[in-house]
């Protein structure tokens, strides 16, 4: 079925002219037609495989991350969530409402299995990510034994304003897609889908450059104006993801072979007070050229960082205190992440003030030699501190792919 | 907590500051010149310049990064620059001119003697060197203000200390926001000992796991919410070290005008990042005290170039007496005694009021650096 839209499913299910009209009607309003609702970004993203989708998936426009809370301390209900739930991600990620008769096929005198505000959109690329934080394994459920020596809380970092409802969770849902509402529509199935085993806890919105607009290729900007992601880890190369990505049986949890390690951070921009920096320091707080996003004294974006160079008065061309100078590998023992953030604008705080910034999520084999260093280092002493806010945290052990017949989490759960 | 670059003087104060960035020059006598570097040539649209401030606009039509600088007549002294300019990027530096022969050069690949050419100011000396003059005639003063300043923080901080250590808790929580009072107004100098600042000033949350928590904050919190001073006496002896380390650092600070000016955007943003939200002074709640003090820095920084900003850009001169002045007002109608009321008797539409009267006076204040040194 992942061949099919989800518009053409409905129009088979129904076989009817009204639904046909709809149809239509919402090809006017995508202005897309059947000849392009194939391409990758309205098409859909193959579910199963060795690694969860939305991971090395070229990263979709939006997403809406939730976090969650288990209710039960039943085990055995918690495995029946996750297999429900992965019946009704397949379906999703396919294009396809959820439940047996979908949206309005069902009982008119019944609610419908699907709430219906993605019944005329495409797949638009969507992948479902699952992940378990630290508190899945504390005594509620007896799966203590089984938390990844890799899932180790996070420590405090200096300047860490964490507020606890908006950080941590039992379980985390990335709903990555091309489209906000498809990716609202399928947090909204698995969270009705899960009432009664898990409550959401916090969620977070986030954009980022619209696919197709302007020059594909190009990194995206922050909402600081600056291209980031620039230097991301190299998914195209078995021995980087190996290293640097997924979770190795060597690692102390053989249930998480093949999955990956995700961080969460939502990093609130001061934007006024950045606004009001003058251009050299804002490139001297980032470590690159605002416009083409060279490293600093460099010509173009790609290339290498120059640490060593010296400007006339001695003083180093990239700041000591530079953001990219104290996040690059070198500075950290190799260390990468595969970042896969977004910007996010939650209108104004109660002063006034734009409430954006970035919704940091980095992808990693394991955060005690990843992220933690990183974080150590960036937390005392980059420039950037100025100018940002750590808000929220999260720290979540995503398992390995669903393989053909099985479920979420089934290496740990079953 | 905040960071102060401190910027390596390129030149005297007297002779010329660079400005960067995307700024029209608002001097309304400022001369242009645009400057086009290739790869093997420098085309300047003029080689001669009236005496005064004079904005080169580089722009660099080579593929590779490029740098311009002005060269006193020996060619040798580095009058002004701008470094990292990339391809296809237009950059500004404003230099004020006495005249004479001064060298110009381009340098693609940021490398080598570079292009050169002469470059001739003409006419009098005068108008540039008033204001040269003014300029640094209003460091000097802002300078030993903040010595006046560090003096009496480290009065205050005495007495607090001495408070603290006979255990009168009383008459530490009184003197407690008045000294403090005496770093809020320097907070931008304060600030730029890197080593210093986490040490008196960081917030709990500031703190690295594994440090010990100093400063004033964590005597606030003994003296708010713990409301005993039992192991504090450590916390203040040190203080009074790190104190006095501090004072007699800021007595070896040089300031430049420009470094003045943005000191004054550096405190505005102090309270839009730190007071106006009440997180400063998160147990003792006397965060208008330290807002009035990030004020006081900041109006005297523009008071010191008051005269030369009505000069260039009267209009900006107006913008900022009036929204200071606003701002004075608002803050006036929360004093009490001596002091000020606690920021949580403060209603949620006071504090979104006085928030917007900062975004109006950050704004404008934002361009005092670019007007005062084109």
């Amino acid at each position: 079925m992942t061949g099919l839209s989800r518009r053409r499913f409905v129009g088979i299910a129904a076989g009817g002219a009204a639904l046909g009209v709809a149809g239509a009607g919402a090809v006017a309003l995508l202005g897309r037609d059947e000849a392009v609702a194939g391409d990758s970004v309205t098409a859909a993203v193959p579910f199963e495989g060795p690694h969860q989708a939305g991971i090395t998936t070229p990263a979709q426009d939006r997403v809406h991350f939730a976090a969650f809370d288990v209710v039960t301390t039943d085990v055995r209900v918690v495995v029946a969530l996750l297999q429900a739930w992965t019946v009704a991600a397949r379906r999703l990620t396919a294009g396809l409402p959820v439940g047996a008769t979908g949206a309005v096929d069902g009982h008119a005198d019944a609610p419908p299995d699907d709430t219906g505000e993605a019944l005329d959109l495409p797949a638009a690329a969507l992948t479902l990510t699952i992940g378990f934080g630290p508190s899945l394994f504390d005594r509620r459920l007896g799966l203590g034994a089984h938390r990844p020596p890799a899932l180790a809380d996070l420590p405090h970092f200096p300047g860490d304003d964490l507020d606890p409802a908006i950080s941590d969770g039992d379980l985390c849902i990335q709903a990555c897609a091309n489209d906000a509402q498809v990716a609202l529509h399928a947090v909204r199935q698995l969270t009705r889908i899960g009432a009664g085993v898990v409550v959401p806890r916090w969620s977070q919105l986030g954009f980022a450059r619209t696919s197709g607009v302007g020059d594909s290729g190009a990194t995206a900007r922050n909402l600081q104006g600056f291209k980031d992601g620039t230097r991301n880890l190299d998914t195209s190369d078995p021995a980087v993801t190996r290293a640097q990505l997924w979770a190795q049986p060597e690692d102390g949890a053989d249930w998480m072979v093949g999955g990956s390690y995700l961080v969460s951070r939502r990093i609130r921009m001061t934007i006024e007070t950045w606004d009001r920096t003058s251009l050299r320091e804002q490139e001297a707080v980032i470590g690159r050229h605002k416009g083409n996003g060279a490293p600093l004294g460099l010509a173009a974006e790609h290339d290498e960082p120059d640490f060593a160079s010296r400007d006339g008065n001695g003083a180093p061309v990239m700041p000591a205190d530079a953001h990219v100078r104290l996040a690059h590998p070198d500075h950290n023992d190799g260390a990468h992440l595969l970042r896969r953030g977004y910007s996010f604008a939650d209108g104004i705080d109660r002063l006034g003030r734009m409430d954006a910034g970035l919704f940091f999520l980095a992808y990693q084999r394991d955060p005690r030699r990843q992220f933690v260093p990183i974080q150590q280092r960036l937390s005392r002493l980059d420039a950037l501190n100025e100018y940002i806010r750590h808000e929220s945290s999260g720290l979540w052990a995503c398992p390995p792919g669903v393989r053909s017949g099985g479920h979420w989490g089934d290496t740990l759960l079953t | 907590m905040s960071r102060v670059r401190v910027v390596p003087v390129v030149v005297a104060a007297a002779l010329g500051l660079a400005a960067c960035g995307t700024a029209t020059p608002s001097s309304a006598g400022a001369a242009a010149v645009a400057v086009s570097s290739t790869s093997d040539a420098c085309t300047l649209s003029a080689t001669t310049a009236p005496a005064g401030a004079t904005v080169f606009s580089i722009t660099n039509n080579a593929d590779d990064t490029t740098e311009f600088y002005v060269y006193a007549a020996d060619g040798e002294r580095v009058i002004g620059e701008v470094e990292n300019i990339g391809p296809a990027t237009t950059r500004e530096l404003t230099v004020v001119l006495d005249p004479g022969t001064y060298t110009t050069a381009c340098k693609p690949g940021m490398t080598g003697d570079g292009i050169r050419a002469d470059f001739v100011v003409t006419g009098t000396a005068s108008a540039s060197r008033s204001d040269s003059a003014a300029l640094a005639a209003a460091a000097s003063t802002y300078k030993t203000w903040v010595a006046g300043e560090a003096q009496a923080l480290l009065a205050g901080t005495t007495a607090f200390v001495a408070a603290v250590k006979a255990g009168d808790i009383p008459k530490a929580k009184a003197l407690y926001a008045p000294a403090r009072t005496h770093w809020e107004r320097i907070e931008p100098v304060a600030e730029s000992f890197g080593d210093l600042d986490p040490k008196l000033d960081a917030r709990e949350n500031d703190v690295e796991a594994g440090t010990p928590w100093t400063g004033w904050h964590r005597i606030e919190k003994a003296l708010w919410v713990e409301r005993s001073l039992a192991g504090m006496r450590a916390v203040a002896d040190q203080m009074l070290v790190d104190t006095k380390e501090l004072v007699g650092r800021i007595g070896d600070v040089e300031l430049t005008a420009d470094q003045v000016t943005n000191g004054a955007k550096e405190l505005l943003d102090e309270v839009a990042t730190g007071k106006v939200t009440g997180e400063e002074e998160r147990y003792s709640h006397t965060d208008l005290w330290d807002f009035q003090a990030n004020v006081d820095g900041a109006r005297k920084a523009y008071d010191v170039v008051r005269d030369v900003v009505r000069a260039k850009d009267s209009a900006l001169a107006a913008t900022l007496d009036s929204t200071f002045a606003a701002l004075q007002k608002s803050l006036d109608s929360y004093r009490r005694g001596t002091g000020f009321v606690l920021y949580t008797a403060l209603t949620p539409a006071q504090v979104k009021a006085l928030a917007a009267q900062v975004e109006a006076l950050s704004e404008p204040l934002s361009e005092l650096t670019s007007t005062v040194v084109s």
